[in-house]
């Protein structure tokens, strides 16, 4: 195999496993570029979206110039690109600021030890407001922490469950009446027991990350559980007789057989549990101000400046950009995990 | 003459349904020897698979029992390997896993590493799989997947074979090779076998006896029929011989005659 061909199968494969698949034609090697047909899937592929992206542009800024608010005219894409650049010059200056305070701090503390080699000096950490990619930072570790937390107790309950039909039944109900239960009703009785069970002095995680990540988990748990158990007792009763044949263990029986048997319906389960619980998360964060992109928004909304509804919806356009994100990497270990590599997955 | 090695006594099964008690199969006796090949031979929905479950020890018979070497079985084990027929290969592993998912699991502190190596790739030879030892069951084809499955109970080393239709999902020129296999596997390994299947042909050619099921429900042993033909058999050389034809009639006979289906004599 000749070097460039080695080059444009890994380029290939790169670009499936980051889920692209559907830019590229099914097969192809670079080298044999039929410039023809690759015109018309640049313009099927990339052509359409792009332009039925513009399309909304265009039709938003046309409606917004008419909307008059006590906050001003509602803002159009410019103006909203506009304040993303802002609020990445803020992010920016603020973290000069930092920089700048833990100069002086430690010229300061160098000095007092210079004069006086047993003083104690202290060291301060920096208290600035977060900034709106500090707050999205904040949002995707407590989303991840939840959604983790929430996976690692309902896949074995999954599982458990679709083995056993006695277990199946006396988990069934309490699945089907948690299930549709808002985890915002949730949020105050998990705020009042987190404070009065999570005390220490020196705590490693704050209070309101820990409300918000169990919120998460309190959401993500019911698809998960449910797919998983379908998955589990939907299994070709053939492969369980040969687990019966061969006298697996049970554990053995697990891994080996039920485990890779789900992963398609397990995973259709977590992919939707990770969408729930970021929608989930941000309500959360503005119902009970909790830092992240929730409370960004409410802070906006009661800031009340002419800035206001252009940061908002920039903000609106981070999560929905980052639920996205979510979503692509649940694919990709999806793709890197299940062993039947002709399924088609979206 | 060898002695019993395999004995289904009195075995009856009755499956419960909304109606009460649907009663499969009923009183179901054979005595089956070392080394020997045995065929069930029914119309479908007669009980045969039934039968082989209730062997295995998938199914529990409602009455009567399994002995195999003088011990009651009745849940299923390695030493009655299954092959199935879909196969039943896992699909996310290689034939060569496959095979080892079986080995280790049988040989585990009994066998060496390398010896585990060995005797995984020693089966999947003598199915003549071992070109295609590293690939996965949607890489290779009905017949050899059916080989790899064939491979996986023979690495057991089971003191019975047990085959439920193992080649009736595949073409008849595929199937034929695999008689072929068997047969070629059979003289060398000599394993006690009983072997479920539609085909008359397939009966005759591969078995020493010929167990013929009457209808259900209630099922039991309508016939048997002894193949005295000698081994080896060549397929070729037997489309000519008398008493391979006498055999093949006597089959059709007992199914299309005393056995029709029941809506064939309602029409």
């Amino acid at each position: 195999m000749s070097k460039g061909d080695d080059m444009s199968v890994r380029a290939e494969s790169i670009i499936n496993s980051i889920g692209w698949k559907r830019l590229i034609p099914a097969g192809l090697k670079i080298k044999k570029i039929n410039w023809a047909e690759q015109a018309r899937l640049v313009i099927t592929r990339l052509a359409v979206p792009l332009v039925a992206i513009g399309i909304f542009l265009a039709l938003w800024g046309a409606i917004a110039s008419q909307i008059e608010t006590s906050l001003g005219q509602l803002p159009g894409p410019a103006k909203v690109w506009e304040q993303t650049v802002g609020l990445f010059d803020e992010h920016k200056e603020e973290r000069q600021k930092e920089a700048a305070f833990y100069e002086r701090q430690e010229k300061r503390n160098a000095a007092k030890l210079a004069k006086n080699p047993d003083a104690e000096v202290k060291l301060r950490p920096y208290t600035g407001k977060p900034t709106f990619f500090d707050q999205i930072l904040t949002s995707v570790i407590t989303v991840a922490t939840g959604f983790l937390l929430a996976s690692l107790i309902a896949i074995p309950i999954g599982i458990v469950c679709g083995l056993s039909t006695t277990l199946y039944t006396a988990f069934n109900p309490l699945i089907q009446v948690f299930k549709p239960v808002s985890p915002l009703a949730w949020l105050p009785i998990v705020t009042i027991v987190v404070s009065a069970v999570y005390i220490s002095d020196d705590p490693m995680f704050s209070k309101s990350y820990v409300n918000s990540a169990i919120t998460v988990t309190l959401c993500c748990l019911w698809p998960t559980i449910i797919n998983t158990t379908v998955g589990v007792s939907t299994i070709d009763k053939d492969l369980i007789n040969v687990s019966r044949v061969l006298r697996l263990s049970w554990f053995t029986k697990v891994i080996k057989i039920v485990l890779p048997a789900s992963i398609p319906m397990m995973f259709a389960g977590l992919r939707v549990s990770l969408g729930i619980g970021w929608m989930v998360l941000i309500a959360a964060e503005m119902l009970a101000q909790n830092p992240g992109l929730g409370k960004f928004v409410w802070d906006e909304f009661q800031n009340g400046s002419s800035n206001s509804m252009a940061r908002i919806m920039v903000a609106v356009l981070a999560i929905g950009l980052i639920g996205f994100l979510l979503d692509r990497i649940m694919l990709m270990l999806q793709r890197a995990v299940s062993w039947d590599k002709n399924a088609v997955l979206r | 003459m060898p002695k019993a090695h395999l004995e289904i006594s009195h075995v009856s099964i009755e499956f419960p349904t909304p109606n009460g008690p649907f009663k499969a199969l009923d009183d179901i006796e054979l005595v089956i020897k070392e080394g020997e090949f045995v065929s069930l031979i029914g119309h479908s929905g007669c009980g045969k698979s039934t039968v082989l479950n209730i062997v295995a020890g998938l199914y529990q018979a409602t009455s009567g029992g399994v002995i195999l070497d003088g011990k009651e079985v009745n849940e299923p084990g390695p030493d009655r390997a299954v092959v199935f027929q879909n196969h039943s290969l896992l699909p996310w592993l290689t034939a060569y896993e496959n095979v080892e998912l079986a080995v280790n699991q049988v040989y585990k502190g009994k066998k060496s590493k390398t010896e585990i190596r060995e005797w995984v790739e020693h089966n999947l030879t003598l199915v003549h799989m071992e070109h295609a030892m590293h690939k996965r069951p949607d890489e290779i084809s009905g017949g050899m997947k059916q080989r790899v499955g064939i491979a996986r109970a023979l690495s057991m080393e089971p003191k019975v074979l047990l085959m439920d239709e193992p080649f009736g999902a595949l073409d008849a020129l595929t199937r034929a090779h695999m008689q072929d296999s068997l047969i070629e596997i059979q003289a060398r390994l000599n394993n006690t076998v009983i072997m479920i299947t539609h085909d008359v042909d397939e009966a005759v050619l591969l078995s020493d006896r010929i167990v013929m099921m009457t209808n259900g429900p209630a099922a039991s042993v309508g016939d048997i029929l002894e193949i005295d033909l000698p081994r080896p058999r060549d397929r070729v050389g037997l489309a000519d011989n008398e008493y391979y034809n006498h055999y093949r009639a006597e089959v059709l006979k007992f199914l299309y005659e005393r056995q029709r289906k029941p809506e064939a004599m309602v029409a």
